[in-house]
């Protein structure tokens, strides 16, 4: 067979692969660039017709709405830009404090349904089923509504504990006085973990030289608990606190967590905490029964067995589910719009409303989420990379 | 090695009684150690002191067909708000006497969802009867033709709403999905870069933003005069936000596939439309069958925030409920039966999706 | 026939029991698997058992390092007695070791973590001698070059030697196999089976759940027969592949010698 590498035939272009890829793709670029311009300029012109601003300079106004809670100081006077930022703290916050009490709930909920004790792990696959099968919202409006129909108000709370008073304004709580000792009793609590570190590292040699083992959790917890509790005795034990009074219609002192807080995270732990059980269920049931067998074969005890054996297989399975998890939490607590807790949707909302401009707000409130999202996705990527199990 | 070796079959026992039986069942799952057994006591406990109250309140004490002056005076639940506003929070503002309509609507989606648990009823004719039913529905909804007076979307509401929601919701995100799937995978760059975009754009942000978004933007994006109403930009919405998560739904079955079912279609001369329309998106689709379910229980709940964009879907209906001021007080009671209404329709079809997989995985 | 193999006269004669079991039934709910077991086994003897699928073999293993709990009868293992003792429990597992017929070797460790495992955490070596035990029973299974590898790079014939090796770091008495080459590919089988003769040929107390009657006849001191929970048939491999007493017997043979 001739070959004349030199007058290779040519292919036409419309049948070259190549060219044809580049065709897709440019054709593709063009409708969406025209999709694009189409709507920019409808919205332009809209924009212009009904008097509406553009761009971000409406974030150095006077806001002139008030914000019930807030991490740090504001008042009407202070500007949109400073509002969203108090947003997006009030946003952190129940996340943050959502997602450890998730995270606690769910595991434990997780290794109760797999539990020998037939009730408990009953029990547990009803927690799970029902609140996977409820849409949060209505867990929300449910819990919010107990508050202000169930709760009496602040003349007539309820006071299970000393110190402790349930109504209608909220949950309020003594708490210790500020003193210089807590401030020492967080250095301890600080210097504490750190000590841990170094225990642990300690530990770990002299078993691998001399192979006795240290109770190196029991006495980490012994120390964390003890070394703020001997600064505090060392401080002078100083037991003030700020216990709340009635004083007029309502409660000064103490710590007050709003209704709509408190109804926002119970929501969404107890919701978010049904899927975390599942995963983490399904994580220590993909450690196959034969891992188990083969490690009490061996002799190890039980807890040895978990902590060498199972966990180290079975967080793999679970930290990626849990991770989105966390994420999803996030964005849930969006619906506190809905509540009127002032997180970082709830404030970009009046902000809409007040400003009218909607499309920077709805940009911001996307772009804030996808923070949230982008990091989370690179933090597990980075994660099972690490873990991943060596194979062929 | 002594081995005492048995002529005879030996006779089967019974076991011993503390080992099997109601006794040996309690044994081994209720009182199995002293750890076991003090959770066992503990865990009795707390139901003892948390359901009779629960009971006494919601059916013991309850009232249910009574005003709400006389559900006030009572002590026990107040079911009265459900049974006298019935049809309102079923239908919302639907006319009166045109309530058989969505009524039948509903009807016509259940039996189609009832026959379509059966595998074996998957047939082409069943994809078309579907597609008749949704239209039939949609023109039961709407009417104006064939002597059905019109009702304008603005009155819709209730269950229906919610229905109508997910399941176009989830018909429209599928085909959009499996798209944006199939361009994650391509090999040209520009395509895969745009889907890559969208997907994770979407899956970012919360949905209550893009349900802002199809609210108050899209009117913006429109010339003038030309206006979409609500509940059309409430779905666009939701199509757009459940077609991301099909996508990755979908991605996760053409990642299963295994590439010499790609080889095999090359080398009988199969172009890539073919290729996947015959080989690979058939069997990639049915490995993800369970997940999909799973987002089909996910847009049903999500359908309950267009609450937040007013629309007035099951939990607004309810809401408009409490806050008459004969029924105001009562959120308990509408909120616990909205949620029993939720709890059905995603258990029922949980419970179908965990059946398939079951079947699936035998099958493979 | 090997010649070196003792006869099973000879070993009650010079050594002690090794494992006592008497009397023992053992139940799965409602299902009676073992019906009354007794049986004697000697330190340096070798054991194989064969039988049907559901005859109680694996079970009856399985029961002796309380992977299975028996519900009457005893079980001796070493002058301990097998009971819900937990520290009696600790005690006979660190003496009997058992090689799985999936292998399960821990995926998360290196060959050499995975054999280390065991001293470190239960006899307390520090890791520096246990990595040197490690090596040399490697080497005896001859494996030593993967030892930095992870169970998954391996084959399944090289995945098994390993959970030998691992078996036999903790220095055990008493070495239990569940059809230890049933999951093995054709080819893979026969290295396995040299370890375990090699293993046989410098004394190592040895129990096999297996059908490799090849095995059987060249290392074996006994070849029992269960079906339906029972210890059918008992004798040397000769006598029993060549004159099975009962028919049970006869027919599972016509079975698996095709």
């Amino acid at each position: 067979m001739q070959t004349e590498n030199s007058q290779a035939e040519k292919v036409p272009f419309w049948l070259d692969p190549k060219m044809r890829a580049i065709v897709y793709q440019i054709g593709t670029l063009c409708m969406v660039g025209l999709l694009a311009y189409y709507l920019v300029s409808n919205t332009l012109i809209n924009l212009e017709r009904q008097s509406i601003a553009t761009g971000f300079g409406f974030l150095h106004k006077e806001s002139s709405f008030e914000i019930g809670e807030s991490l740090i100081s504001y008042s009407a006077a202070s500007t949109y830009g400073r509002a969203l930022i108090v947003g997006a703290l009030n946003t952190l916050l129940v996340s943050f404090i959502g997602i450890i009490l998730t995270v606690i709930l769910g595991t434990v909920i997780g290794i109760a349904r797999l539990s020998k004790n037939w009730l408990v792990s009953k029990l547990a696959a009803i927690y799970i089923e029902f609140f996977q099968d409820i849409p949060v919202l209505l867990q929300l409006f449910f819990f919010y509504a107990l508050f202000y129909e169930i709760l009496p108000s602040p003349r007539q709370a309820l006071h299970p504990f000393a110190g402790v008073f349930l109504c209608n304004r909220g949950l309020v709580f003594a708490i210790p006085e500020f003193h210089l000792t807590h401030a020492y009793m967080g250095i301890s609590f600080l210097a504490g973990c750190i000590a841990i570190y170094f225990l642990r590292r300690w530990a770990r040699r002299r078993q691998a030289k001399t192979g006795r083992t240290f109770p190196v959790f029991s006495v980490s917890v012994g120390m964390l608990v003890l070394l703020p509790g001997i600064t505090w005795l060392a401080g002078g034990a100083p037991t003030a606190m700020s216990v709340p009074e009635l004083k007029g219609f309502n409660f000064q002192g103490g710590v007050n967590v709003s209704p709509e807080f408190s109804a926002l995270l119970l929501g969404l732990v107890l919701y978010t905490a049904a899927f975390v059980a599942e995963a983490v269920r399904a994580g220590i049931q993909a450690v196959s029964k034969g891992q188990r067998e083969a490690a009490m074969s061996i002799g190890l005890r039980p807890n040895r067995v978990l902590q060498l054996v199972i966990l180290p297989q079975a967080l793999r399975v679970i930290i990626p589910p849990l991770t989105s998890q966390m994420l999803s939490l996030t964005k849930n607590s969006s619906l506190a719009v809905a509540i009127g807790y002032p997180d970082f949707v709830s404030v970009a909302n009046t902000t809409i409303n007040q400003t009218g401009q909607s499309i920077e707000g709805v940009a911001l409130i996307m772009l804030v989420y996808l923070i949230f999202s982008l990091s989370t996705s690179a933090f597990m990527n980075w994660y099972n990379k690490r873990v991943k199990l060596v194979e062929r | 090695m002594d081995a005492y070796v048995q002529d005879k079959p030996a006779e089967e026992l019974k076991p011993p009684v503390a080992s099997v039986g109601l006794i040996g069942w309690i044994r081994a799952n209720l009182f199995n150690g002293w750890f076991n057994s003090l959770l066992t006591i503990v865990t009795l406990y707390f139901l003892w002191i948390v359901v009779p109250p629960f009971i006494r309140w919601a059916f013991i004490d309850s009232v249910w067909n009574t005003t709400g002056a006389v559900c006030r005076n009572a002590d026990g639940a107040c079911w009265s708000i459900i049974t006298t506003n019935f049809r309102f929070i079923l239908f919302g503002f639907f006319p009166y006497d045109q309530q058989w309509r969505p009524l039948v609507a509903m009807l016509l989606l259940f039996g189609l969802l009832f026959y379509s648990r059966n595998r074996n009823h998957w047939t082409k004719g069943l994809g078309y009867s579907w597609i008749a039913g949704l239209v039939g529905m949609g023109f039961l909804m709407k009417g104006g033709l064939f002597g059905l007076p019109s009702v304008e979307s603005t009155q819709w509401g209730g269950l229906p709403l919610t229905l109508l929601l997910s399941v176009f919701g989830l018909t429209a995100a599928y085909p959009l999905g499996v798209i944006l799937a199939l361009g994650r995978q391509s090999r040209m760059p520009a395509i895969r870069l745009l889907c890559v975009i969208y997907i994770e754009l979407i899956r970012g942000v919360p949905l209550i933003s893009l349900l802002f978004m199809g609210s108050i933007i899209f009117p913006l994006f429109l010339p003038e005069g030309i206006t979409i109403n609500k509940i059309l930009r409430a779905q666009a919405a939701i199509i757009l936000f459940t077609a991301a998560y099909i996508a990755e739904v979908v991605r996760g079955g053409l990642q299963a596939m295994q590439r010499g079912q790609y080889e095999a279609a090359e080398s009988i001369g199969l172009n890539y439309f073919l290729t996947m329309r015959l080989i690979i998106l058939p069997q990639a689709l049915k490995i993800v069958i369970p997940p999909t379910v799973q987002q089909l229980i996910s847009a049903f709940k999500d359908t309950s925030l267009v609450v937040i964009i007013a629309l007035f879907d099951l939990l607004k209906t309810s809401q408009t409920v409490l806050s008459n001021p004969e029924w105001m007080g009562f959120s308990r009671e509408a909120y616990i039966f909205v949620a029993i209404l939720y709890f059905l329709g995603c258990f029922s079809m949980a419970n179908y999706s965990r059946k398939l997989e079951k079947e699936l995985s035998t099958e493979n | 026939m090997n010649e070196e193999t003792p006869k099973s006269t000879d070993m009650q004669a010079i050594e002690e029991p090794m494992i006592e079991i008497i009397d023992m039934h053992k139940w799965f709910g409602e299902f009676h698997v073992l019906r009354g077991i007794d049986l004697t086994i000697h330190k340096k003897e070798r054991i194989v058992i064969c039988g049907p699928s559901g005859s109680g073999k694996s079970t009856l293993i399985r029961c002796i390092n309380r992977l299975e709990e028996h519900q009457r009868g005893k079980i001796i293992v070493d002058g301990i007695e097998l009971t819900n003792n937990l520290k009696n429990i600790e005690k006979i597992r660190a003496e009997v070791g058992m090689v799985f017929q999936h292998f399960n070797l821990f995926p998360h460790l290196t060959i050499v973590d995975n054999l280390a495992l065991g001293p470190i955490w239960v006899r307390k070596v520090p890791r520096k001698e246990a990595e040197e035990a490690a090596m040399h029973y490697l080497e005896k299974v001859h494996i030593a070059e993967q030892a930095h590898k992870f169970p998954g790079q391996l084959s399944g014939g090289q995945q098994q030697r390993v959970a030998i090796a691992r078996s036999l770091c903790m220095s055990p008495r008493v070495m239990l196999f569940d059809e230890p080459t049933s999951a093995l590919d054709p080819e893979m089988i026969k290295e396995v089976l040299d370890v375990m003769i090699e293993l046989a040929q410098e004394g190592m107390t040895m129990i096999v759940v297996t059908h490799e009657m090849g095995f059987a006849k060249s290392v074996a001191h006994r070849v029992l027969f269960m079906d339906f929970g029972q210890i059918v048939e008992s004798n040397t491999p000769e006598e029993f592949f060549e004159n099975p007493q009962h028919d049970r017997t006869k027919l599972f043979l016509s079975q698996i010698l095709h």
